[in-house]
């Protein structure tokens, strides 16, 4: 068997590449994309947990997870086109002031 | 010793790093986007491995299937294109991305210091129907308000993109 330690140092690799990523790039897409990179090591982290303990809640909440990932990304990305409509930029460096 | 299992794991979690640091690497964000697909189908793989099959196939169909979908779609709509000449200042480059890398490390290790004692339970896979049952039971509360969740996300994506109309 796979020692559940594996699991989350690789969840804990990933979360921190998503942190990385995160900060250093300056495109808005790639700043969400990282974002969902995070989500996704939590939910390794959930499932492998769940596996540890032998219960079933750490896969519930990995639904719910996915969930609200899938509704954070719609309006996200609703926002994102509305940035590039009303500024023509996708680079999070030049939509630093709140008004034009 | 590498037992298989530890063998296939040690594959997938290679893939899945290799598809993280080439969302950090690439210049396109298309490009960034599939390799979150990869990372995606690697997790989902792992699932598999630990006998998770319901999040497997709902990581596939919903997460690698439905929201980056939805991301290429806005990519191919923006026109998104190459990031520009990286201009990241000298602090950034020599003292910021080390210590990204720093807090990676030690957070792996102490996660894996911390954790090495935990036995994973015996190999069976988990039953979609005792994953429901727990769903449709004690967390019915939670599923039914992401449904209202998931109709607001509806409503607010609708009305911030929606055209001006000039009346």
């Amino acid at each position: 068997m796979v020692p559940t330690s594996y699991y989350l140092v690789l969840s804990a690799v990933l979360f921190g590449l998503g942190v990385i990523a995160f900060v250093f790039k300056r495109n808005i897409l790639t700043i969400f994309m990282s974002i969902e990179l995070m989500l996704n090591a939590v939910n390794l982290a959930f499932v492998a947990f769940s596996r540890a303990l032998g219960q079933l809640q750490g896969q519930v909440f990995v639904f719910f997870v996915i969930v609200v990932a899938a509704a954070e990304a719609a309006v996200g990305l609703a926002i994102v086109i509305l940035i590039h409509r009303n500024r023509g930029t996708l680079n999070v460096e030049n939509v630093n002031s709140l008004k034009d | 010793m590498i037992t298989p299992q530890i063998g296939v794991f040690l594959v997938l979690a290679a893939v899945a790093v290799a598809g993280a640091v080439s969302l950090i690497l690439q210049r396109h964000p298309i490009h960034s986007a599939l390799s979150l697909i990869v990372v995606m189908v690697a997790l989902a793989i792992l699932y598999l491995l630990q006998g998770a099959e319901f999040i497997a196939a709902v990581q596939i169909i919903v997460y690698a299937g439905a929201i980056m979908v939805l991301f290429i779609f806005v990519i191919m709509l923006l026109n998104a294109g190459e990031e520009e000449r990286t201009n990241l200042s000298r602090l950034a480059r020599f003292v910021g991305v080390p210590l990204g890398g720093v807090f990676l490390v030690e957070v792996a290790y102490w996660i894996g210091r911390a954790t090495i004692h935990l036995e994973p339970a015996p190999p069976q896979a988990v039953s979609t129907r005792d994953l429901s049952s727990l769903l449709f039971r004690e967390y019915v509360f939670p599923f039914e308000l992401t449904s209202f969740l998931i109709l607001i996300a509806l409503l607010g994506a609708l009305v911030l993109a929606r055209r001006e109309e000039s009346n």
